[in-house]
């Protein structure tokens, strides 16, 4: 499953859990962290495996966890080791943190995914050593808020003081297969910044978004979804593919342009994320 | 067997934002009592009640009087909250 959107819903709001499903994002993050007020952690979580255990959900379904360096991390992990959740979001990410839930997880022989959130300068530094931990991880998650705290970085619309940060995301991600998740966009006003935002972390190799406004779902949505013209070229990029591979041509040449390895996986990846993508296309690269 | 819990001290859960439910729990006279203040009372108000005798005494709690002022809650959101309270009210 390829996310455009992780929408944060606080949990200890029932009217945000309660309507998390119609919200249009490919999944949610129920935050157990900073949304919710340290006299609340007992009842958020309470709240949320009530919920999770009280409805059967159509949105995939994360769970932000506390730190390791809070006195929550294992409570929190006993009260959802047993819902029906797609994973687990693990803040303040470094090796140590991850490296302790991965120990919990086998221990406990949880099938969770776990998208490690990068937001300090430690964790942005080890950022691959950290996805080599676990094969549960599906996507890194760039924080950007905590990160520029800890770096001593004025945070801007511009995101000017992030681009390192993102880029270095996006490469760790992309050495390790999985997903590139850029931090969200603070001011739930400012559709025309988000759209600005969102297409600068796309550029740059950002695969999604997270979200804390239901009112930036859609324009992320649209902003990481393949055009019907960019569907079009990548399936005829398979078809000359198949038909050099038949020949026995290692590169060919379409609409002009050459078309070589890279070319290749950047339409195999187009159709992974529009759901085009079908198994024989494994063969195409062999 | 449930094993019976005894709340120990006055304790409260939740929230009077809409779709969440306040209940403030405290030791009771021998019985459950619950006093239940809602913007759905008429239509819901016994199944409100209901829900939070029923998860009362799931929990193992017979000796308590509640006072909840619901804002449009879920069954879901009454259980939590009831069973954040009763966790609240036998800590010491």
């Amino acid at each position: 499953m390829n996310y455009r959107t992780l929408l944060f819903i606080p949990g200890n709001n029932p009217g945000m859990l309660q309507s998390s499903d119609i919200l249009g994002a490919d999944g949610v993050i129920i935050d157990l962290e900073d949304a919710v007020a340290l006299p609340e952690k007992d009842a958020a979580r309470i709240l949320v495996r009530e919920y999770l255990s009280t409805f059967k959900s159509k949105t995939a379904k994360f769970i932000r966890i506390n730190p390791l360096d809070s006195p929550y991390f294992y409570d929190d992990l006993e009260a959802i080791k047993d819902l029906n959740i797609t994973g687990i979001v693990l803040p303040k990410a470094g090796v140590e943190s991850m490296s302790k839930l991965e120990e919990y997880m086998n221990e406990n022989n949880l099938d969770l995914d776990v998208i490690p959130l990068v937001e300090t300068a430690i964790g942005l530094e080890t950022a691959l050593d950290i996805v080599l931990i676990s094969d549960r991880i599906i996507g890194l998650f760039l924080g950007a808020e905590d990160l520029t705290l800890d770096l001593g970085a004025k945070r801007t619309k511009e995101s000017k003081e992030i681009e390192y940060a993102r880029s270095r995301i996006i490469a760790a991600s992309k050495a390790k297969g999985i997903q590139a998740f850029d931090t969200p966009f603070t001011d739930t006003d400012d559709i025309e910044g988000l759209k600005i935002d969102t297409k600068n972390a796309k550029d740059l190799g950002m695969t999604g978004k997270t979200v804390i406004s239901p009112r930036h779902v859609e324009e992320i949505n649209k902003m990481f979804s393949p055009t019907v013209a960019e569907i079009d070229y990548a399936l005829r990029v398979v078809e000359g593919v198949k038909a050099a591979n038949e020949k026995g041509l290692g590169a060919f040449s379409l609409e002009g342009k050459m078309i070589d390895a890279p070319i290749i996986k950047r339409a195999l990846n187009l159709l992974r994320m529009s759901g085009d993508y079908k198994e024989e296309y494994d063969e195409l690269l062999k | 067997m449930v094993t019976k819990v005894e709340i120990k001290k006055m304790a409260t859960a939740g929230s009077v934002e809409s779709n969440d439910i306040l209940i403030m729990i405290s030791k009771g006279e021998g019985n459950i009592h619950i006093e239940l203040e809602s913007v759905v009372e008429k239509q819901f108000g016994e199944d409100i009640k209901k829900v939070i005798h029923d998860t009362l005494i799931e929990e193992g709690v017979n000796d308590v009087k509640v006072i909840a002022k619901d804002k449009g809650a879920l069954d879901f959101t009454i259980k939590a909250r009831v069973k954040a309270c009763i966790k609240r009210g036998v800590e010491s």
